[in-house]
């Protein structure tokens, strides 16, 4: 690790302002929401850095803020406004979000991997397995289906998902079958940035182990940047190197993920540890 | 040579919900030196493992400095480096051990000890070698390297953490009450690992409930009551 390295990743004041606001709006919050005129900050000014081969954990309670930020840099949401550097794009001198299209095909594709809560948003559940691995592969410039087969092959392997299913479509797979071909889908590309979101959250506990060893896997295989939302604080003290608290939009605290637990500053980061069963 | 000078140290937490405010340890002096083991003592709730977390920084001091001599940093003080540089010296030169085991699920013991190595960028077949050598070493028998730690004795789960802990060979390492729960003959066994431990690249500092059993390993002894050492 050289401390001198450049953050995978960069956001700088992002925003994401849900209806059309007023002359002063967010200056009276209740909560992230507009007193004067009922817009929702959904992310209020958040500003964070994901350094190479480190997992950034984000938790914080439902509405917080967490899947905003995450699928606004899948592009999926337009943000209010804020910046966002990869150092993978433009050597990190151009906003992701004033990119063009095809430049956001080509960052999803080759520079970012995301893994959703719900596998429907990443997984075409009617395609087999193998063809989702593919499409990926092919959006990225692959073209032989040999080399793609055995590429989704491995890809599956490493994921504990039996090769002999790849002809089947997801939507045969159970919840944590899914979860880990969203994982082997993201990975095609050998991605600098994963982004998880709440990806345990709804399997049982085993399936939680396997997905979860995974995860560790992959930082200690591959050296992926990985940033990971989850509610579970248990899944966060086991693979987040630094994490993020996240309360109405906005940063509550952040810091050493073994720190926050022990140590936590902000009231709401002592109330989520201390429900801690 | 000096590793590791604690000046002033103190450490109060605040709990919002009742708005309480508790003093947990201050006015904490000492010198480590390399090589030098120092053992602090004292009971419960008097402020032992506060003292070795803000250390590992997982407590994040309210007063005072700690500077450590790093390898790649120098002088360097724990109480404001950034996060990037905490993480690298537990990856590299810090060993922080307790008597709980973290440990992933479904990891074994011996890619839990081969984990700590592949974090710090060895490569896989180097890691193996060294985790093999280290459970050897603190005498973890060979049938259990390859099962999952949850059902490991007290006695077992704490070689795996000292193995854990010190096959990335750290300069610094921090014991946090790593006998308590133990039964005299495996105290036993944790004082001759301990001592053999002691060489002129480790500096120590370890908690203990009952110092008798650390006699003739270390070379100070902080007794803490109410927060601070007593004369």
């Amino acid at each position: 690790m050289c401390l001198n390295e450049t953050p995978v990743l960069q956001v700088r004041n992002f925003t994401l302002r849900y209806g059309s606001g007023c002359p002063a709006c967010g200056e009276r919050l209740e909560k992230n929401r507009c007193a004067l005129c009922g817009s929702v900050w959904a992310a209020n000014d958040l500003s964070l850095d994901v350094y190479p081969g480190e997992v950034l954990g984000i938790v914080g309670e439902s509405g917080s803020g967490k899947t905003t930020l995450m699928r606004s840099l899948y592009f999926d949401f337009t943000p209010t406004f804020g910046l966002a550097l990869l150092r993978d794009y433009q050597e990190g001198r151009k906003n992701i979000w004033e990119a063009s299209a095809a430049d956001r095909r080509m960052i999803k594709n080759r520079i970012m991997g995301m893994v959703y809560q719900n596998p429907i948003l990443g997984l075409r559940m009617n395609h087999s397995t193998a063809s989702n691995i593919a499409e990926k592969l092919i959006a990225a410039g692959s073209r032989n289906a040999g080399q793609m087969t055995e590429r989704a092959r491995g890809l599956l392997e490493s994921v504990e998902i039996m090769t002999s299913r790849m002809g089947e479509a997801p939507r045969n797979f159970s919840g944590g079958m899914q979860q880990r071909v969203q994982i082997s889908k993201a990975l095609a590309n050998n991605p600098a940035l994963l982004l998880l979101d709440e990806v345990t959250t709804g399997l049982d506990l085993s399936v939680q182990a396997r997905v979860l060893d995974l995860i560790r896997k992959i930082k200690a295989e591959y050296g992926i940047s990985i940033l990971l939302v989850s509610h579970d604080l248990a899944v966060v003290r086991m693979l987040a190197d630094r994490t993020i608290v996240m309360l109405d939009g906005k940063i509550a605290e952040s810091g050493l993920t073994d720190q926050i637990l022990e140590d936590p500053q902000h009231a709401y980061t002592q109330q989520l540890v201390h429900s801690l069963i | 040579m000096e590793i590791l000078r604690v000046s002033d140290l103190g450490k109060d937490f605040y709990l919002h919900e009742p708005g309480l405010e508790i003093k947990s340890c201050h006015n904490i002096n000492l010198t480590l030196r390399r090589g030098e083991f120092i053992g602090i003592v004292g009971l419960s709730g008097a402020g032992k493992s506060t003292i070795l977390k803000c250390i590992n920084r997982s407590c994040l001091p309210t007063r005072g400095e700690i500077w450590y001599d790093s390898a790649l940093f120098g002088k360097i003080n724990l109480v404001s480096a950034s996060e990037r540089e905490i993480l690298y010296l537990r990856r590299h030169e810090i060993g922080y051990v307790s008597q709980f085991l973290n440990v992933m699920p479904r990891t074994t013991a011996k890619a839990h000890v081969m984990n700590a190595l592949l974090l710090s960028a060895a490569d896989m077949k180097t890691a193996e070698a060294d985790a093999k050598e280290m459970l050897s070493y603190f005498r973890l028998p060979e049938n259990l390297w390859n099962l999952y730690p949850a059902t490991f004795s007290g006695g077992e789960r704490l070689r795996l953490n000292l193995a854990h802990a010190m096959v990335k060979k750290p300069r610094l390492l921090l014991l946090d009450e790593p006998t308590a729960a133990l039964d005299n003959k495996t105290k036993r066994l944790v004082r001759d690992i301990l001592q053999k431990l002691k060489g002129p690249d480790t500096g120590m500092i370890g908690i203990f409930h009952d110092i008798a059993f650390m006699e003739g390993v270390c070379d100070q002894v902080f007794n803490i009551s109410n927060g601070a050492f007593a004369s």
